[in-house]
């Protein structure tokens, strides 16, 4: 039996940590995320692994990678302007096949912003977001328990591929509290990364994991093998359909974004009004597949987010070849309510 | 190498080391630098438990001269990376390798709080007055006075401030427990050098904190001289500057407390 708490997401993200088998945190400071670093160092110290405040977002993440090197299950967490700082290492554990999980709890911007919810942060999240050709996978929870699910997902992900997973909430998941099943996977094998962890050359060849390739074609073979990871990455798209089949309109919305558009979709169906929702719950990557075979069933599109469009780009190219796709964008520095969305649904049905 | 019969071998290159020419320039300090620590680590017995912390710079191929586990840091993150290293695998021995530009500025948040933490690792830093890969731009550690592609008319003090003595500013924080300078100029120095970096990894072993070596060394390439004048150089004018010594130890300290 899973014991079942009242959570916010924040707290979620940390217990499904431990579920997952985090033994290292490296945080640092900053607004709507700061339970989580508070959390783990109540729990992951008694739990027998350790917290770090580092004294930077810079310095954190890169402690990250150094705790990946070691085939360690280990983890960051942020919001938006300390994401941007991450972006070094993230880049950085990309090129060198490194796993790790960082959280973003996304904030209004640009710049310091607010601290109030925004998906400001989607092109940055799904694009990679520091430098190079690199793509990391991006999940976006809608509650509390996909808080908790996602972070043991995130986990399982980050070794499968070795490659740093983006868990991208926003503040309304981070500060809103719900029921969690707790729930336990099965505990993660200590050869999970035997293959290629640091340890001390013992008895083999010494191992040596970077990103610095100088030798003729060695960086070309390197991205290719990148691109190899990255579409092999696509068997883990997932989305929330709702009412989709009989839809003359599909709405397109993730996070708490999505969950709100779904109030609105059922209000408007009990209004008679064909409508239907897509609820990505992987950002990167995306399912654009499951978007074009709706386009192809002549169905209309409205991309809902909370930002200046951002998203829409991938809704539009994923239904390129049948339709297009109508755009409302909640901005942040207020919370949206389903009314907000009904009439901007309404209008793109007509 | 093949040792004939009759002939006794009295001295041979670390195994860690492998047999292959360097990268580096002609009269650069770093080929000693890292054999000095292939020998402490030969010695000591550690090369199959330890994992090196590679940084930014002419030294970022470290790892293809040391038969030891590797990770690249960003620039300037060495401490950061071995941070986590060291926290996922206390039970492992932990160093970074890093030079002037990459620890002095860049660096300089993460090797000073990692040294405020005690992060039980231990830190070699090449200190050779200037940016070496990126073609001699000046560095925090360049001397007054002295020209680089970035200060063509040489670094003064009103403009871009004074050398930093990072052995020392190291020593004042209190996780540090082992904070020293030394210089490969001479053979006495050398000598000595490699006691400093046996302790410094001693240090590590007994936990007692962190174990940093400023390694005064020459760039002949990036100086502008032959490899005799830069060696005359790092005697006559970077050992002034930055003096050579012990800020900090907690060995020590701990005997004469005793």
């Amino acid at each position: 039996m899973s014991e079942i708490k009242l959570l916010t997401g924040n707290e979620a993200v940390v217990h499904g940590a431990l579920a997952a088998g985090c033994r290292c945190y490296f945080g640092y400071p900053i607004t709507p995320q700061n339970a989580i670093p508070e959390l783990m160092s109540q729990l992951l110290p008694a739990a027998g692994g350790q917290f770090v405040q580092a004294e930077s977002e810079v310095a954190s993440a890169n402690m990250l990678l150094g705790a990946a090197a070691t085939g360690t299950r280990a983890m960051t967490s942020s919001s938006s302007p300390g994401i941007s700082l991450k972006q070094e290492a993230i880049s950085y554990m990309a090129a060198s096949h490194l796993p790790g999980v960082i959280v973003n709890m996304n904030r209004g911007g640009p710049g310091l912003g607010d601290i109030g919810s925004s998906q400001g942060d989607y092109f940055q999240s799904t694009r990679g977001g520091g430098h190079g050709d690199y793509r990391t996978l991006v999940l976006a929870p809608a509650s509390c328990q996909e808080a908790y699910d996602m972070m043991i997902q995130a986990f399982d992900l980050a070794f499968k591929y070795r490659n740093p997973v983006l868990v991208l909430g926003d503040a309304i998941v981070a500060q809103m509290k719900e029921p969690v099943k707790m729930w336990k996977p099965e505990p993660v094998s200590s050869d999970e990364a035997a293959e290629w962890r640091l340890e001390g050359a013992a008895g083999r060849e010494s191992r040596v994991i970077m990103s610095l390739y100088l030798a003729e074609g060695a960086l070309a073979q390197q991205n290719r093998n990148l691109v190899a990871k990255y579409e092999a990455m696509r068997a883990e798209v997932g989305a929330e359909t709702y009412e989709t089949a009989d839809a003359d309109l599909i709405v397109v919305a993730y996070g708490s974004i999505g969950r709100i558009a779904k109030s609105s979709v059922r209000r408007l169906r009990e209004q008679g009004h064909k409508v239907g929702l897509v609820r990505p719950l992987t950002l990167y990557p995306y399912p654009d597949k499951m978007l074009e075979n709706l386009a192809a069933q002549g169905k209309k599109f409205i991309t809902i987010e909370h930002n200046t469009g951002q998203m829409v780009e991938d809704v539009r190219l994923a239904v390129r070849r049948y339709t297009d796709s109508s755009f409302f964008g909640y901005m942040p520095g207020n919370m949206p309510a389903s009314e907000d969305f009904m009439e901007p649904i309404l209008k793109a049905l007509e | 190498m093949s040792v004939h019969q009759n002939e006794e071998l009295v001295f041979s290159a670390p195994k860690l080391m492998a047999d292959k020419p360097t990268h580096y320039c002609p009269g650069c300090h770093h080929g000693t630098a890292h054999r000095l620590v292939a020998e402490v680590l030969e010695e000591m017995n550690l090369p199959e438990e330890t994992i090196c912390i590679g940084s930014i710079g002419c030294s970022v191929f470290i790892y293809n001269y040391m038969g030891l586990d590797a990770v690249e840091a960003p620039h300037g993150r060495a401490p950061a990376v071995a941070t986590g290293v060291k926290r996922s695998r206390p039970d492992r021995i932990v160093f970074t390798y890093q030079g002037d530009g990459d620890l002095a500025s860049i660096g300089l948040a993460e090797i000073m709080h990692a040294a405020n933490r005690g992060e039980r690792i231990t830190i070699i830093f090449v200190n050779n007055t200037v940016y070496g890969m990126t073609g001699g731009q000046m560095a925090p550690t360049t001397l007054i006075g002295q020209k680089t592609t970035t200060t063509p008319g040489g670094r003064t003090l009103e403009s871009e401030g004074a050398p930093m003595k990072m052995a020392e500013i190291i020593a004042t924080l209190g996780g540090c427990a082992y904070s020293t300078r030394v210089a490969l100029d001479t053979v006495p120095n050398i000598r000595k050098a490699k006691k400093a970096i046996r302790h410094a990894f001693e240090v590590q072993r007994k936990e007692l904190g962190l174990s940093f070596v400023e390694i005064l060394a020459t760039c002949p390439t990036n100086w502008r001289m032959d490899a005799v004048t830069a060696n005359k150089r790092l005697t006559e004018e970077m050992i002034p500057a930055f003096p050579l010594g012990v800020f900090v130890d907690a060995v020590a300290e701990a005997k004469e407390g005793a």
